[in-house]
């Protein structure tokens, strides 16, 4: 394991003597790839309908994931390929949630607040609750709050002789939360098998990353605990796929990592936000250049993965997958308000 | 039938449970070779080793935290906090987040865990050893909270709240810890968590109370039945749920209630009680509801006058017991 480094810059052969002979890091394949893509690109296609459904009175809430789809879906392929890990993902991550399983009209359900979204029931905001199917759980809105329970989880993973390795994603805005030190100090006296995974766009609502902490990489923290701290391209799904896999591998075999993904956060804080009162419009557009979803489109085609045709393909078929959903969700019963009450306790 | 403390009563409920149970485990601030600063978990870490018998660093939040992802995963942790005044950084857990796991996974996510915590005054414990607690859970849709006042209820409570799929507040007065003793049996029983017991059968006036102040509230009775006046009193037990059952029947035989709490008076569990009583016993009372509690100051001082002063007694009861009556 590396120590926290200076984000490198989006590798096309980023493994390091792990190499495969098609230049793909260890255990991935271009097919692998042309999934992930397809899942980004449903992510985003999603992302921009439910805020544009917010803004028609449908949907009342939302936290984009735009920015961060790299990051999210490349760790959650590399969770996936390794294939015994479960995930605390944060209320941002759409792709997290997404893309480990749900149909698009599943989660539109969930936007909307409609009768047997997968997660609550309707009874949260959007994709919170759990999704045990799938390997997730995310309770609340209160940030870092996950990070013990994620904690927790493994420790009674590894107390049941099993070797799942946990997960748990934060954002910058959460690494300054006190249960933040103690999930990490535990973790690390008790060498929990835990991957604290930073998504860190510079910015907790409207305070940047200046104002909250007098550092430069959260990573960095890691040291004070005892374990390894990694800084990655949180932009580039390949570099983050390989950071994440190596952080499983050292997790399940001697403890916790801290990998912080530098991302960038292209939307308000969410649906309710208004950011250009704290945020220079040139500063988005600037950032938008490193656009996950375009670096990775142009990587597809000049890798010969993808031809052109078989991106927009993929993109007309997004499209279609998420009109669907809409119409379905948009048709779909409300909860019925005799079910108040329901599900307080278990037997 | 062997005679226990509470103290002991509580770490032989653990104790069986933890034997019966591979994935029933405690952790808390000195838990381990300490065995807890009451002795709680005496000999635990010699039994049972220390994954199941785990010391914490002094962070209560996270200790709460983890126990609650402990459970998600299917264990059945028993946290414990090591005196009440010290949850406060873990409340966010307990009532923002436990509290809200089952209701808000649509009952997908179940949450076995027992939070112990030692509380309570008449110690020499001052503001910061001595606080109740209660009145924050009782007031918290998705919790169980149990304050047993007896060796028996205490064994048979914990056991049950082991074993319950929910979160339980399992709060331990500590002054009963050692100044209680009662028979207990020796084979296994489990007693129903939400169930009142009638301490003390009575017709003057219906006496509701539970942890230490139970005990002088028994006293009190004892002492006015001298003079005529024949209180029932009903041991809560359980805060939440609350039985009001158990509450109403006593009241509408009585017809007079009083309640009694060392926590403070306002927005106390006396209060709820005491609503429950105007709501659906109204036509049977013959007499105002009176609650007699801790005054509303941050708990009780540390000065023996000033304890003294703060916490309902034998005599204090009595008297407001005279008063009622005469009513």
């Amino acid at each position: 394991m590396t120590q926290a480094r200076a984000p490198k810059r989006p590798r096309k052969n980023s493994a390091k003597g792990s190499a495969q002979a098609d230049g793909l890091p260890q255990g991935l394949t271009s097919q692998d790839l042309v999934e992930y893509y397809s899942k980004m690109v449903m992510v985003r296609t999603m992302d921009e309908r439910i805020w544009m459904l917010n803004r028609q009175g449908k949907v009342p809430i939302s936290a984009s994931a735009q920015g961060h789809e790299a990051a999210q879906l490349g760790s959650l392929l590399a969770a996936r390929k390794d294939g015994d890990c479960f995930l605390f993902p944060y209320y941002r991550d759409l792709g997290i949630k997404m893309a480990a399983g749900l149909t698009p009209t599943e989660v539109m359900k969930s936007f909307m607040g409609k009768a047997g979204e997968p997660y609550s029931n309707a009874r949260q905001f959007p994709l919170q609750g759990a999704d045990l199917k799938h390997n997730i759980i995310q309770i609340s809105n209160v940030v870092a709050a996950g990070l013990t329970q994620a904690v927790g989880y493994a420790l009674g993973c590894r107390m049941m002789g099993e070797k799942t390795v946990v997960l748990v994603f934060f954002g910058d805005g959460a690494s300054s939360q006190g249960e933040t030190h103690e999930a990490m100090n535990f973790a690390g006296v008790h060498k929990v098998p835990v991957v604290f995974v930073c998504e860190n766009n510079g910015y907790a609502i409207s305070v940047p990353q200046s104002s909250q902490m007098a550092i430069a990489d959260v990573a960095s923290r890691a040291e004070g605990y005892g374990f390894p701290g990694v800084v990655v391209d949180g932009m580039d799904l390949v570099s983050v796929y390989e950071a994440t896999r190596e952080a499983i591998i050292h997790a399940r075999a001697e403890g916790p990592v801290l990998l912080e993904m530098k991302v960038e956060r292209f939307m308000p804080h969410t649906t309710d936000d208004d950011d250009r009162r704290y945020r220079p419009a040139e500063e988005v557009e600037n950032l938008r250049q490193r656009d996950p979803v375009i670096t990775m489109t142009a990587y597809m085609i000049e890798q010969g993965f993808l031809t052109q045709e078989q991106v927009e393909e993929i993109d007309a078929e997004a499209k279609r997958a998420i009109n669907e959903a809409t119409d379905a969700a948009d048709a779909a019963a409300l909860p019925d308000p005799s079910t108040l009450l329901d599900n307080l306790f278990v037997d | 039938m062997a005679v226990q403390t509470v103290i002991e009563a509580v770490r032989e409920a653990m104790r069986e449970e933890m034997r019966r149970d591979d994935k029933v485990f405690v952790m808390g601030e000195d838990v381990g070779k300490r065995g807890g600063v009451f002795l709680s978990t005496q000999g635990f870490i010699e039994e049972f080793g220390e994954s199941r018998v785990i010391n914490t660093p002094l962070a209560e939040a996270s200790i709460m935290g983890i126990a609650l992802g402990a459970a998600f995963r299917g264990l059945r942790p028993i946290p414990e906090v090591q005196f009440s005044d010290f949850l406060w950084p873990s409340v966010n857990q307990l009532v923002g987040e436990a509290a809200r796991v089952c209701y808000g996974t649509d009952g997908n996510l179940p949450v076995p865990m027992v939070v112990r915590i030692p509380y309570g005054g008449g110690i020499r414990g001052g503001l910061f050893h001595s606080q109740n607690v209660e009145a924050l859970f009782f007031h918290t849709p998705g919790l169980k909270v149990v304050a047993p006042a007896t060796p028996y209820d205490a064994k048979g409570l914990l056991k049950s709240a082991i074993r319950d799929n929910n979160p339980v507040i399992f709060l331990e007065h500590k002054k009963t810890y050692r100044m209680v003793r009662g028979e207990v049996p020796e084979a296994e029983y489990l007693l129903p968590i939400g169930i009142a017991d009638v301490k003390r059968a009575g017709s003057t006036l219906t006496l509701v109370s539970y942890g230490l102040m139970l005990h002088y509230c028994l006293e009190a009775a004892e002492v006015v039945s001298a003079e005529g006046i024949d209180v029932e009193v009903v041991d809560l037990r359980s805060l939440r749920p609350l039985d009001k059952a158990t509450i109403l029947e006593s009241v509408k035989k009585t017809g007079k209630l009083m309640v009694v709490h060392e926590d403070n008076l306002t927005g106390g569990v006396g209060a709820e009680v005491a609503a429950v009583a105007a709501d659906e016993a109204f036509e049977y009372l013959d007499g105002p509801v009176t609650r007699l509690c801790g005054p509303d100051i941050p708990t009780m001082p540390f000065a023996q006058t000033l304890e003294d002063a703060y916490l309902p007694n034998t005599e204090k009861i009595a008297e407001a017991l005279r008063k009622l009556a005469a009513y």
